[in-house]
């Protein structure tokens, strides 16, 4: 069986599936009744400074996306960093950490942008025996508002600034959690890194509004008629995700710094491709408020499944598998030819992929009175949007031309070498060299 | 004592009203709107949609159904509507596994099609039940059409009529309107009073005049109507029923299936009607399927429909097969009656086993007796009372495609028509089309 026990800087945990620092890691009781089901670490719920909590609204704090069946497919919420009591979160984090001296448990933080509030709290929270710290620079709403959160995560030198604090004042491995609020994410992951972050750990929650009440013309969730922006997670959110945790990942000033995948994960393949973009374990929040901390165990069967079938003896040989696959536009092989095809064994004849590319792509696609539909390889420029569209899996497929093959849309032969927009004649780039 | 179904005899009230309730209840219940939007998640949206082409009245089943998935069942009911204006019975009462459902993309894939259907109930339900008619009457034209046979056909032909702005008088020769929705549809299929409440409905209209109890042939002749009106519709379905013409067929409880299935519906009090211990069916179609579930539902112990070819030649749908089945119904083919035999009342019924060849049914010579203490006859109906003049063929009135007959100013269409099936659905298609080319010859 492969081998699922995880190392994320020096820390050590069970499996790779931790929960994510939000309302399931925000007292003593979710979070042993989460190490009871399995999983194999928490951050817990972000930590204020002393004295009197933040408070939260009273009002709803959530809103959804959702499919027919009513699946969640995307969650937003509104909620503060905790609003207990900080020598009560220390206390319980203290027993859970010696109840469970095997899983990982992080602390998440978040106080004002100086030295003396980071200083003030490092070693109380060392005190628990917690294994390391994350420092939340994500949080896009509310805290933000005061200077913290998302307001610190997007300006890089603040990150720079505060991770340099925090190095110098603890000896827990510091985790820097980043906002995706930001149009490049390799800023921020190069500030951390230059501050001396042990690791980042990505996605926070996107800015957004999830819906808006038409009769009381007010955004959702509604607090007494007024909403303000939330932050999104769930599963639509997993693909901004995936990116950013490439870019750091193959980016040559960040390449190696361990990350922490977080942003939709809901099942074992979710956390499959984190890692293989590079990600050393996953966090999870949304998923586990969904569907409740079972989860894990479809995450550790599926995992381990998957794994065994490939292969891979263990979580460290898979991390960032795909990253070298990860390239630019301008490299890709524009000798690289294919095109659609159809089993017509499979056709329902729906014609979803005809008028997809009828109306909107490349007329493509032939319609005969008997509803037969096939490819006219003359105008097909292989865009994929027919597969897309086929509800039947595996109908559409996309073939590739042989070499030497021709091309009955350009009529020029297929390549045997890699050709990309670098060397392409129709470059100016290309052309001012060949002047 | 009270009856049970083993009672001898026909008798009533052989089960509860408790358990006639149970047994007469919805047959598909109504959908609730998140079954609906799950429902309605499942429709691909084709692109010039086979299901649309296999209702014969063309509704845009993607589009009321995407209407539905966006929360908007009362567009998506217009949508139906303003093809089929008794898309709420429909929606009941369509055979869908072998029209639109049939022909749906997601029958091929995975033997499962949307449920159109019960979608199709889901919209209608919703304005029905705010109890508005989406439809105006058009400005009047002063010009006045006489329709005869309120069943679907002329109901249907009567809605466009009026919308075009047509005055309508609508003749039945029964004293209530609906046709066989109101006197032929299984119980089952349209529960609480639902074809009146939709005649009322679609009667929100205005300038629709109705005339019950006036007969064609007997209280009115189609010469004074063609004298009296601009045109003349005909949608009187087929009233008359075929004999088995066998020997005995006259002896006591030996009825007509329309009959039974007429008085089932007009029953206040189901408790009240007799219904035999061993039934026997003879016939292959919906009617059939309808009499044989409906003496089980009532408490009959033993039902069998008997149909003289094959099994894939019986013209109730698979579906109605499998239905009659579930409900107890014994189905024997490949027998035809030879005798019925009984003292007064019918006693026992004898068939012949038959083999279909090219050169057509031929008895076997084997027999088989069945015992009977009520039999129901439903190998089919026809037309009675059309018009002399009028042309016909097949036995029914002969029509164009916009359903035109051979005499200038009448226009038939429904069951009394040459052409499609006899289903409300190719009635309400009919009525419609025949009342456009009305409008377009009258103006
Ligand atoms: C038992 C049974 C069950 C059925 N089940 C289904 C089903 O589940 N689904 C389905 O799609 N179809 C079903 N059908 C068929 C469907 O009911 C008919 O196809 C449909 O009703 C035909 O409509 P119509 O308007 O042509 O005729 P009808 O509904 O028969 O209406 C004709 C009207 O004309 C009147 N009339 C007749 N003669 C005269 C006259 N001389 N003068 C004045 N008025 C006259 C009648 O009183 C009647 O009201 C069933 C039929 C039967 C008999
Ligand atoms: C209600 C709620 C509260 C959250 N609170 C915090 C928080 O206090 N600190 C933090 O770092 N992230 C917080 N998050 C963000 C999550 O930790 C996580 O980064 C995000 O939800 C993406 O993961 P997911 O798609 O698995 O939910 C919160 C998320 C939710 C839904
Ligand atoms: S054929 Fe089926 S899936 Fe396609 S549009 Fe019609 S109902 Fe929807």
């Amino acid at each position: 069986m492969a081998d699922l026990t995880s190392e994320f800087v020096g820390i050590k945990s069970p499996n790779p599936f931790w929960l994510a620092s939000a309302p399931p890691t925000d007292k003593e009781y979710n979070v042993r009744r989460a190490f009871e089901a399995g999983w194999g670490g928490v951050v817990w719920k972000t930590l204020g400074e002393a004295g009197p909590p933040i408070v939260n609204v009273n009002g709803p704090r959530y809103g959804a996306v959702w499919g027919a069946d009513r699946r969640l497919l995307g969650l937003n919420n509104i909620e503060l960093i905790t609003d207990r009591p900080l020598d009560v979160n220390l206390r319980e984090i203290k027993t859970v950490k010696r109840d469970y001296p095997d899983r990982a448990v992080v602390v998440s933080l978040m106080v004002p942008c100086e030295e003396a509030a980071w200083k003030a709290i490092l070693p109380l929270v060392e005190e628990t025996g917690a294994d390391g710290i994350e420092l939340n620079f994500g949080c896009p709403h509310g805290m933000s508002e005061r200077g913290m959160g998302s307001a610190v995560g997007q300006v890089p030198d603040y990150i720079e600034m505060v991770t340099r604090w925090c190095k110098a004042n603890t000896r827990m491995p510091v985790i820097v959690k980043l906002t995706p609020n930001i149009t490049d994410i390799r800023y921020p992951a190069r500030a951390a890194r230059k501050g001396g972050a042990d690791a980042v750990s990505l996605i926070n929650t996107v800015s957004s509004i999830t819906s808006v009440d038409l009769d009381a013309m007010s955004p959702e969730p509604s607090i007494d008629g007024k909403g303000s922006h939330g932050g999104y997670c769930g599963p639509a959110v997993k693909p901004i995700a995936l990116n950013m945790v490439a870019e750091i990942a193959r980016d040559p000033e960040t390449a190696g710094l361990p990350i922490s995948g977080i942003g939709g994960v809901t099942t074992w393949r979710d956390a499959a491709e984190f890692i293989a973009l590079g990600a050393g374990n996953v966090q999870v929040c949304t998923a586990a408020m969904t569907y409740g901390f079972k989860i894990v165990e479809e995450m550790i069967s599926g995992l381990s499944q998957w794994m065994d079938g490939k292969g891979h003896p263990d979580v460290a040989g898979i991390v960032g598998r795909a990253v070298p696959n990860v390239t630019d536009w301008q490299y890709l092989n524009l000798n690289y030819v294919t095109k659609a095809r159809i089993d017509q064994e499979a056709c329902i004849q729906c014609g979803r992929c005809y008028v997809a590319c009828e109306d909107t792509s490349h007329q493509a696609i032939s319609m005969s009175p008997d509803r037969v539909f096939e490819v006219i390889d003359e105008e097909c420029v292989a865009c994929n949007l027919c597969v897309n569209v086929c509800p039947v899996e595996g109908c559409i497929t996309m073939e590739e031309l042989a070499v030497g093959a021709v091309d009955k849309r350009t009529g020029a032969e297929v390549q045997a070498d890699h050709g990309d927009w670098t060397t392409h004649p129709n470059n100016p780039a290309v052309r001012q060299a060949a002047e | 004592m009270s009856n049970s179904p083993f009672t001898a005899g026909v008798v009533p009230a052989r089960l509860s009203a408790e358990a006639l309730a149970e047994n007469f209840g919805d047959l598909h219940p109504p959908l609730d709107p998140h079954e609906a939007a799950v429902a309605a998640d499942r429709c691909y949206f084709c692109y010039d949609a086979p299901c649309v082409t296999a209702c014969p009245t063309s509704i845009d089943i993607p589009l009321f159904i995407r209407q539905i998935a966006t929360g908007m069942p009362e567009a998506a009911a217009r949508t139906i509507f303003d093809q089929n204006i008794l898309g709420g019975m429909c929606a009941r009462v369509c055979p869908t596994e072998t029209l639109c459902e049939e022909a749906c993309v997601r029958e091929a894939a995975e033997g499962k099609p949307v449920e159109i259907g019960r979608l199709q109930r889901f919209a209608t339900d919703v304005v029905m039940a705010a109890g508005t008619h989406p439809y105006r009457r058009g400005a009047p034209t002063g010009k006045r059409v006489a329709v005869v046979g309120a069943g679907p056909a002329g109901l249907a032909c009567a809605h466009r009529l009026a919308m075009k702005g047509h005055d309508v008088a609508l003749f039945d020769a029964r004293p209530k309107p609906g046709g066989l929705n109101e006197f032929g549809i299984a119980s089952y299929k349209t529960v609480g009073g639902f074809a009146q409440a939709e005649v009322d409905w679609l009667m929100r209209i205005g300038g629709i005049e109705t005339h019950f109890g006036r007969q064609l042939g007997n209280d009115l002749t189609l010469g004074q109507l063609r004298d009296g009106y601009d045109a003349v519709f005909l949608g009187i379905g087929l009233a008359g029923v075929n004999a088995l013409r066998v020997q005995g067929e006259d002896v006591k409880n030996v009825l007509d299936a329309v009959d039974f299935i007429s008085d089932l519906r007009q029953a206040d009090d189901l408790s009240s009607l007799p219904v035999g211990r061993n039934i026997v069916v003879i016939g292959g179609g919906m009617t059939a399927v309808d009499a044989a579930v409906q003496s089980r539902l009532l408490g009959a112990e033993t039902v069998t429909i008997v149909y003289r070819r094959g099994r894939d030649r019986m013209s109730a749908s698979r579906y109605e097969q499998d239905l009659a089945a579930s409900k107890g119904v014994r189905i024997v083919t490949n027998a035809q009656p030879k005798a019925v035999i009984g003292n007064g009342s019918v006693r026992e019924v004898e068939f012949e086993y038959t083999e279909d060849t090219p050169d057509g049914l031929n008895g076997t010579g084997e027999t088989l007796r069945i015992p009977a203490d009520q039999v129901f006859r439903a190998i089919g109906q026809r037309l009675e009372g059309a018009p002399e003049p009028l042309a016909l063929e097949g036995g029914k009135i002969k029509v164009t495609s916009s359903g035109r007959t051979s005499l200038q100013g009448v226009w038939a269409g429904g069951d009394c028509a040459a052409g499609g099936d006899d289903l409300t659905v190719t009635a309400v298609a009919e009525g419609r089309d025949a009342a456009e080319d009305i409008h377009a010859e009258i103006g």
